[in-house]
């Protein structure tokens, strides 16, 4: 097997956890979405156009609250801006591929894709692109399907799966245990505090304006911590 | 009363475009140019800085409870953290927080 297969097919492992908290995600989704008045057809359309879940959710509850539908797409956005910080953080290692593998690459870039794959390039950066393309790839080719697949069968079976299963709680779960191992490094941490305090002080923002300010003052804490750290 | 076919059409049609464009934003135009230190620098906080904001809310005000903090999950939470920092092991931090959630709430539900 060629290294860059092996590259594929380790992107594809050290993504494949999160198919344990995508799948029931993507579950909720499409059972979610039959309860709000989509379709099988609208579910699956969403479902593949935006691939973020959170959005995604955000979408069905201001469609249920009969906001304006204008008031809709720009909050659901508002909630995927942190993407653009993906985006702008894969460039130096995926920015000189083709543009034709970017437009692909963009399309994939999910929460868990982008934070498996920066973890990876952060602690190899030395490697050539046509490896890191090929993790990054592997890491979406791992949960993706999950999150198509486990949608449809949500659509599928509706409403009979059971509150009391709490699977609201997915997410949470995921995104810490993702979160805590970079928690170990003192920049990290005060970032991730910055991030939680500025969250909770700032929860009465409209329009989910309070999850930009924090990331932007968490990134810049850790920044800074960086700074202090190398000084001392 | 469910919202109109149109209605969630231009919704998921919307939303769709927008988000591709988001994802698309920094990758598609600025390509193989190499960004600044300063940028970098924070760059490298990113997942560490929007996640943590993200998922508190989620934590501590769940929707399925109707916005009010619920000790299952709340201890589940920090059970992912506790294993997650401790053992730097994302399935086995998975795991503890489904266990506790689901412990925590059997106890409730047995008193």
């Amino acid at each position: 097997m060629s290294t860059t297969h092996r590259t594929f097919w380790r992107g594809f492992l050290d993504c494949s956890p999160f198919i344990l908290v995508v799948a029931p995600f993507g579950l909720l989704f499409g059972v979610a979405a039959g309860e709000t008045g989509l379709d099988l057809i609208q579910t699956m359309s969403m479902t593949v156009l935006v691939i973020a879940g959170a959005a995604q959710f955000t979408a069905l509850a201001l469609l249920d609250d009969h906001t304006p539908t204008f008031i809709v797409i720009l909050v659901s956005l508002a909630v995927n801006l942190r993407m653009a910080m993906y985006s702008a953080a894969l460039v130096p290692h995926l920015g000189k591929a083709s543009l034709r593998t970017r437009l692909l690459a963009s399309y994939f870039m999910v929460d868990q894709t982008f934070a498996v794959s920066i973890r990876q390039y952060e602690h190899a950066p030395e490697r050539p692109i046509t490896e890191k393309l090929a993790y990054y790839f592997g890491a979406a080719a791992s949960i993706c399907p999950f999150w198509y697949g486990f949608s449809l069968l949500g659509a599928l079976i509706g409403k009979s799966i059971p509150e009391s299963y709490a699977l609201d709680f997915a997410i949470p779960i995921c995104f810490i245990s993702l979160v805590a191992p970079m928690l170990r490094s003192l920049p990290h941490l005060a970032a991730a505090l910055t991030s939680v305090t500025l969250a909770l002080l700032l929860a009465w923002m409209p329009y989910n304006l309070w999850l930009l300010v924090a990331a932007v003052g968490a990134m810049m804490t850790g920044a800074r911590t960086e700074l202090w750290v190398k000084e001392h | 009363m469910s919202p109109d076919n149109g209605t969630i059409w231009i919704v998921i049609i919307g939303l769709g475009i927008g988000t591709y464009l988001i994802r698309l934003s920094f990758l598609g135009l600025i390509g193989g140019r190499p960004l600044p230190e300063w940028l970098l620098r924070h760059l490298r906080y990113v997942a560490v800085s929007v996640i943590p904001a993200l998922i508190t809310p989620l934590v501590i005000w769940p929707n399925a409870t109707g916005g009010q903090p619920e000790p299952s999950r709340l201890l589940a939470a920090l059970a992912v953290l506790i294993v997650g920092v401790w053992w730097n092991n994302v399935i086995g931090a998975i795991a503890a927080g489904m266990l506790t959630l689901y412990g925590v709430q059997f106890i409730i539900g047995s008193m």
